[in-house]
């Protein structure tokens, strides 16, 4: 397994659980003790504004984390070169993660359709985009091990 | 249009070229030594200019690099034509 392949895997490792930890902890700390403000948009709203830039500095800091444990343990190619096969691999795969998240999203409105409550189409369209973004790195991975 | 089978001698030709290095035919064409790899292993086929960089590191033809053949049952379809 080379390094993008093992940036890969800690990235898709990672956001899981950033997504998994980040749940939890909405869940006990806000709506364990009153389970009423899951009716509530404004509350859901924040909840998952907030996840968005939280994901994202957890994920800067651990691929930091990351360089500086490859560079202790001697590799070379620290930051190795983006080329041709990258840039495919990252198109094809991005084009899979659209269509899940675009069939998340008219489920999603399928949802609204059928007289279900807001927030049964709000945690229909969260869960498109994390699949989408799952899926998007599972694929990338295997592209690098099985070739495009 | 159905499968066809393409074939390169990297791997050959890097051992007449003085045992030139996967990482050293990287460096010269500009991608990673990944893609050299997938390359040589037939997991990736190159655009037409990689192919091209990589014919004019070894200073040979492009056909003596990669070849392409149909799949038999292809090369009988395009025969019937």
């Amino acid at each position: 397994m080379d390094l993008k392949e093992k940036r890969i895997l800690v990235s898709l490792i990672s956001s899981v659980l950033i997504m998994l930890i980040y749940c939890i902890y909405v869940y006990y700390r806000f709506i364990d003790g009153n389970p009423s403000l899951m009716n509530d948009m404004r509350f859901l709203g924040k909840a998952f504004l907030i996840m968005i830039p939280v994901a994202i500095g957890a994920q800067i800091i651990i691929q930091i984390v990351l360089a500086i444990a490859f560079k202790m343990a001697g590799h070379d190619e620290i930051d190795p070169i983006d080329d041709e096969r990258d840039k495919l691999i990252e198109l094809k795969s991005i084009k899979i993660s659209h269509y899940i998240f675009i069939l998340g999203f008219m489920l999603a409105m399928g949802c609204l359709a059928m007289g279900m409550h807001t927030r049964v189409m709000i945690f229909v369209l969260i869960a498109s985009g994390f699949v989408a973004s799952v899926v998007n790195e599972v694929l990338r991975l295997w592209y690098y091990r099985k070739g495009v | 249009m159905g499968k066809a089978i393409i074939s390169n001698n990297i791997r050959r030709l890097r051992f007449f070229a003085s045992e030139m290095t996967q990482q050293d035919l990287a460096d010269k064409t500009g991608v990673s030594r990944q893609t050299i790899v997938a390359i040589e292993n037939g997991k990736y086929f190159p655009t037409l200019e990689l192919a091209f960089r990589i014919a004019l590191v070894f200073q040979v033809p492009l056909n003596e690099v990669f070849s392409f053949e149909l799949a038999p049952e292809m090369e009988k379809k395009s025969r019937e034509k």
